[in-house]
């Protein structure tokens, strides 16, 4: 396990964070971190509740103001931002949904090509549905449509998984690492089997403020990875064993 | 069933009514039979109808200004930070004062015509409109705005495409208060001082010891009440489609 902060290398291929600060009133969540993300890769952040991985990715999506002297670089455009809901909005139908990027900044709405995503997902029946007749898994994949509809290669997802059942969460992994491909993406999660499943790289946040440290596993470089893969099965014991830890501290 | 049912219970109050009247034989000025009343109704339906128009339009106006105020008022709360400082704690001390005791007043102001009837009806629908339009705006889901926030949405597109739909079930809740109170408003205006109208009406013929006639106006103007106040709920119901109904439905599957 190595400490981040000393490790970032100044590559164009990546997006990082740099001398973050946050604290809530009184109490500081981080100072002084750098994280970066690596282009076109999976980035994992693992970490107990509470520790702050929720509001690290807030900052890469643009809803926290950076107070300098933090940092953002290596990105211009907006990224695209999937929380742990699904946040459809209850009246609009599944393509409309798919489509409330466009909608909400006026520009012209690509019905062709929400349609094509739906159909990536396998939603392009539930088309004219409302979100309130589709099930978890479904309303979780309208919101990776409408992020992927997005367009960003930067994509942000906050627990996206978390409320779901072990069977559909594993089916929406997998789908998520197919149309994430060539995409830059950090997946907050508290899950390390997801982490594992899905990270090119793992990152953990602990300590009081927090600190990050990338976790080093011989792992194969294809995701998503194979659940009952040896080396997964391992790195999970020592992760859970390394998260515990944290929270015990 | 339910519209069977609703007809059958008041089948059976009239029914009461009438045992009531014939038994105690009580005189029609102080309680008309039911038959009366109807005989009134349609003895007098020309005089009802002219009143009812009168008093029709005065609702409507008050319906369409008290939303209309309440609208831009809930609006400028959630636009303007300085209008909320100031004109959010105005509103409630507003409120302290009831809308009956200044109604004398507006007869004053606005004349015996339509003009402080419509004014009245203005009053008492404005507030529940602009309380509850105001209290969604403000209850919107963090989610969805950090969602749109993400989006680079506009602070007025987010309004109109967000805030504004998702604090449509409060408001429609808001609506059906003012569509119930918005009669009372027309008809307390009436009642102190006007020449036309089913309030007007209804004071006229208890002054001259026409209780039929006065029953009839009052069946008249809960009749046009439960109207308005269906019509209102039928545009909501139909307008917002994505609102669970818990009750109803649990009380289907009761059944």
């Amino acid at each position: 396990m190595k400490k981040n902060n000393d490790k970032i290398k100044t590559t164009p291929q990546s997006i990082k964070l740099e001398n973050l600060h946050f604290s809530y009133g009184k109490s500081i969540i981080f100072e002084n971190i750098d994280f970066e993300l690596s282009k076109d890769k999976i980035t994992c952040l693992l970490g107990i509740s509470g520790i702050g991985k929720s509001t690290l990715l807030r900052c890469f999506a643009g809803l926290v103001d950076l107070i300098p002297p933090s940092k953002f670089s290596g990105f211009q455009e907006k990224p695209a931002y999937m929380g742990q809901q699904d946040n459809l909005l209850p009246w609009l139908n599944v393509l409309h949904n798919t489509l409330l990027g466009s909608k909400l900044r006026g520009e012209k709405k690509d019905v062709l090509k929400a349609m094509e995503i739906l159909e990536k997902v396998g939603l392009e029946k539930y088309a004219q549905q409302k979100p309130c007749r589709l099930s978890g898994g479904q309303r979780q994949r309208v919101a990776l449509a409408r992020t992927l509809m997005e367009n960003s290669s930067l994509v942000l997802m906050d627990e996206p998984f978390a409320s779901l059942d072990a069977l559909t969460k594993h089916k929406l992994q997998t789908l998520t690492a197919k149309l994430l491909q060539n995409k830059t993406v950090l997946l907050v999660t508290h899950d390390p089997l997801e982490a594992l499943r899905l990270g090119h790289r793992i990152f953990k946040m602990a300590g009081n403020p927090a600190e990050i440290y990338e976790m080093d596993f011989p792992l194969d470089i294809k995701v998503p990875r194979d659940t009952s893969d040896e080396k997964v099965l391992n790195a999970q014991a020592k992760l859970l064993n390394s998260l515990f830890l944290d929270s015990t501290s | 069933m339910i519209f069977l049912r609703i007809l059958l219970s008041i089948f059976i109050l009239i029914i009461i009514w009438q045992c009531i009247v014939s038994i105690t034989n009580v005189p029609h000025y102080i309680l008309p039979s039911p038959l009366r009343v109807l005989e009134s109704c349609w003895e007098n339906y020309s005089i009802l109808l002219q009143n009812l128009g009168v008093t029709v339009l005065e609702i409507i106006l008050g319906l369409i200004l008290g939303i209309s105020f309440g609208f831009i008022s809930a609006l400028s709360l959630i636009w303007f930070r300085t209008i909320r400082r100031w004109l959010l704690p105005l509103l409630v001390i507003s409120q302290a004062i009831p809308v009956f005791a200044i109604a004398p007043l507006l007869v004053l102001w606005f004349g015996y015509g339509i003009a402080s009837k419509v004014a009245m009806a203005t009053l008492i629908i404005y507030f529940p409109v602009a309380a509850t339009l105001y209290d969604g705006l403000r209850r919107t889901d963090i989610g969805w705005l950090e969602l749109a926030k993400s989006m680079r949405a506009s602070k007025l597109s987010i309004l109109i495409h967000i805030r504004l739909p998702a604090a449509m079930p409060a408001m429609s809740s808001g609506l059906r208060v003012a569509a119930a109170v918005a009669p009372i408003g027309a008809v307390v205006g009436e009642w102190v001082g006007s020449s036309a109208g089913l309030g007007y009406l209804m004071l006229h013929a208890n002054g001259r010891m026409q209780t039929d006639l006065m029953f009839a106006s009052l069946l008249v103007l809960a009749i046009v009440a439960l109207i308005i106040y269906f019509s209102i709920d039928f545009i909501m119901r139909r307008t917002i489609t994505w609102q669970p109904e818990s009750l109803l439905t649990d009380y289907k599957e009761n059944k």
